[in-house]
């Protein structure tokens, strides 16, 4: 054991001027550039489609409350809180992806495979059998269970890894093997129920945005708000932790202390868009990939994973509403969509070394 | 690597455990074929087995004596095929799930009873292999063109990749017919009643040869645990051996799907167990791995049989909620090492 280095405390600032710089830093602001440029016209285009599709000059002038009626109401009744909730959904669940893999150095560590995205399941589709099976229909809203469930998993996975480094293996471990349990007890519910509200749920369980719109964009978008300057007040922190422990604590991190922080960040973000879209998959898992391989660090920007994850979802979400019969919601889009994509980008991009 | 630090076993030690293991797992089968919606006593099963009349004889030779054997095949693909796929990737959270192939499998199944309405037997588990190989090949390609060549990170996350797309066409066949839903959620939940005791027949020839070339590659493996360099510098034809492996990983869990429905869990767990109770060595994890997944599947089977009489829990759901726990305790117990 080498002995304790004294602990000072350090400022971000201070703790930036120590960290070696990012090699291509240029190219870490161009790739956030890019995103939030093609996010603006994945925006714009959303915000024209819909059952009558709207001109680049109509929908400007419909933002602003001007021209025909029924344009306007499409506009900003229709369209623009699905969009604003397809991005805040997107943008949560990407940080809390990114932020999940390079906190436990893994590409694996999502949500949705450490088992918030089961938890949030199994207490959703629990909640639809005791209405199904004769009990009260609807004592607790979905959004409300899907919200405890998520978090009750991460605490009862903090719990069960607990005594061991936040880093690394276990904690994984424990997440997947959770996850295991409950999408199991989420399976066996679904065959104890009528077969229409097995579909109801399954439609859930992949992660929809239909018939929703402000009443479920507002806690995401305060918790969006919220977290994600938070994470990026961190993001000095974030990446001094993908050095050695002990040099970590020289510069007056405390190692353990900032993961666990880092790591409550993440979960929230991800149990919050869970709650008002449902698990969608695959979301957090690529954006955080897609945005390391095109910035090529292997701190995973927020800004940049949050980008990634808002274009994703609202692409899917899109082609979902306006190409596909409505009962195929954003979740079969995302995997079919985001899959092919990260595949294309192991192909192409060289990522630095570096574990995440 | 994953494994605790746990000196490699004496061979006496070794073969003590595997011999625990074992007489665990005869346990485990008598119960099963004895334990049931009507439990029969000691001298009624001697009676059933020897005899071809009567109740007990019926019950045990039309019902639980095929339920048994295919716990015993699809527990021991499982295990098998979950330490050859950690081997591979040298990921200890790979397991054939992870990477697509069950999914491959599933989605072949559920498109052909969807679209052809071919049911089990024969077609099922061809379709079931055909869908794991082909999902195999691709995450293969898709992984070994990448810059930085077949790493196993690159491998897990292709991998993850074409589960996910694979999940997503599922749900899409699934949303869009509810007598397809309707099925489907019995199936995948991973259940070991046989409609038909003769399907279990096609399902053998596939899952030997799996596990005679998990038996051939298992020594290279030990050589690729080292990284792709020194193997090769030791003599070990590094993509040979990944072939192979992957290819008894394809049949071993194709046959699996076929079966029983995407299990989940016990190809990542087993080998969990089976290196905190023997070491590192693929040959003696393999070995201990396809006893152990079998004993986990069997008496998670007669788990599910007794806790809801007359019903049934599936052995999927049990063998998660039976296997997590101990999963967790036997992290928990695993000092990591010093990074």
């Amino acid at each position: 054991m080498i002995a304790a280095p004294p602990r000072t405390r350090r400022s971000p600032r201070a703790l930036r001027s120590l960290l070696p710089r990012p090699r291509p830093r240029s190219r870490v602001v161009a790739a956030v550039l890019g995103a939030w440029l093609f996010l603006v016209v994945v925006t714009a285009v959303a915000l024209s489609l819909g059952d009558e599709a709207t001109s680049p000059a109509a929908l400007w002038a419909a933002l602003q409350g001007r021209g025909p009626e029924n344009t306007v109401y499409a506009v900003l009744e229709v369209r623009l809180p699905r969009v604003v909730l397809a991005m805040v959904v997107g943008a949560a669940f990407g940080v809390s992806g990114g932020l999940s893999q390079s906190v436990l150095r893994n590409p694996l560590a999502s949500p949705d495979v450490l088992g918030i995205s089961a938890g949030a399941s199994v207490a959703v589709v629990a909640v639809i059998a005791i209405g199904s099976l004769g009990g009260p229909v609807g004592v607790v809203p979905v959004p409300v269970a899907a919200l405890v469930g998520g978090l009750g998993a991460a605490a009862l996975i903090a719990l069960l890894a607990l005594g061991g480094a936040l880093r690394g293996r276990r904690i994984l471990l424990v997440g997947i093997a959770l996850s295991a349990a409950l999408t199991a007890l989420t399976q066996f519910l679904l065959t104890r129920i009528d077969v229409y509200d097995a579909q109801r749920s399954a439609a859930w369980l992949t992660g929809s945005l239909n018939a929703r719109g402000w009443g479920e964009a507002m806690p995401v978008l305060v918790g969006v708000a919220v977290l994600v300057p938070a994470a990026l007040v961190l993001a000095h922190t974030n990446r001094a932790l993908l050095f050695e422990d002990d040099v970590v604590a020289g510069w007056g991190v405390r190692p353990g202390r900032a993961r666990a922080v880092l790591l409550v960040i993440a979960v929230c973000l991800a149990a919050l868009a869970t709650s008002a879209a449902g698990p969608v998959a695959f979301v957090a898992l690529v954006s955080g990939q897609v945005a390391r391989r095109l910035a090529a660090v292997p701190d995973i920007p927020p800004l940049l994973a949050g980008a990634a994850g808002a274009s994703l979802v609202l692409v899917a979400d899109t082609v979902a509403r306006t190409a596909l019969p409505s009962q195929l919601p954003v979740g079969v889009l995302t995997g079919l969509v985001g899959a092919p994509y990260l595949l294309y980008l192991l192909q192409r991009r060289r990522s630095t070394r570096g574990t995440p | 690597m994953s494994a605790p630090r746990t000196l490699p076993a004496s061979r006496t030690a070794l073969t003590a455990v595997l011999l625990g293991a074992l007489v665990l797992l005869a346990v485990a089968t008598l119960a099963s074929v004895t334990v049931g919606t009507r439990v029969l006593s000691p001298a009624e099963t001697f009676a059933g087995l020897l005899g071809h009349e009567g109740v007990a004889a019926t019950v045990i030779w039309e019902l639980r004596l095929p339920r048994t054997l295919l716990g015993l095949l699809v527990g021991c693909a499982l295990g098998v095929a979950g330490v050859l796929a950690q081997a591979v990737t040298r990921n200890p959270l790979a397991d054939p799930g992870l990477l697509g192939i069950s999914a491959g499998g599933a989605v072949a199944v559920v498109a052909g009873s969807a679209f052809l309405g071919l049911g089990a037997g024969i077609p099922r588990v061809l379709l079931a292999l055909a869908g794991a190989a082909l999902a195999t090949a691709a995450v293969y390609l898709f992984a070994s063109r990448s810059p930085e060549g077949l790493t196993p990170v690159n491998m897990t996350l292709a991998g993850m990749a074409m589960t996910a797309f694979l999940a997503a066409a599922v749900s899409a066949t699934v949303l869009l017919s509810a007598s397809t839903m309707d099925q489907y959620r019995f199936w995948v939940v991973g259940a070991l009643d046989l409609p038909d005791p003769a399907v279990l027949l096609p399902a053998i020839p596939p899952a030997v040869a799996g596990a005679i070339l998990a038996m051939v590659v298992s020594g290279s493996l030990n050589a690729l645990a080292l990284g792709d360099d020194t193997a090769a510098a030791l003599g070990v034809a590094v993509v040979r051996t990944r072939l192979l492996a992957g290819a008894a990983v394809v049949l071993l869990s194709g046959t699996a799907v076929a079966l029983a429905g995407p299990i989940a869990f016990v190809g990542l767990v087993i080998p969990h167990i089976a290196r905190a109770l023997v070491g590192t060595d693929v040959r003696r994890v393999l070995a201990l791995s396809a006893v152990l997944g079998p004993l986990l599947l069997v008496t998670a089977d007669v788990v599910g049989r007794l806790v809801a009489r007359p019903a049934e829990v599936q052995v999927g759901v049990v063998t998660a909620l039976l296997g997590t726990p101990f999963f967790i305790w036997l992290t928990r117990r695993a000092k990591e090492r010093a990074q």
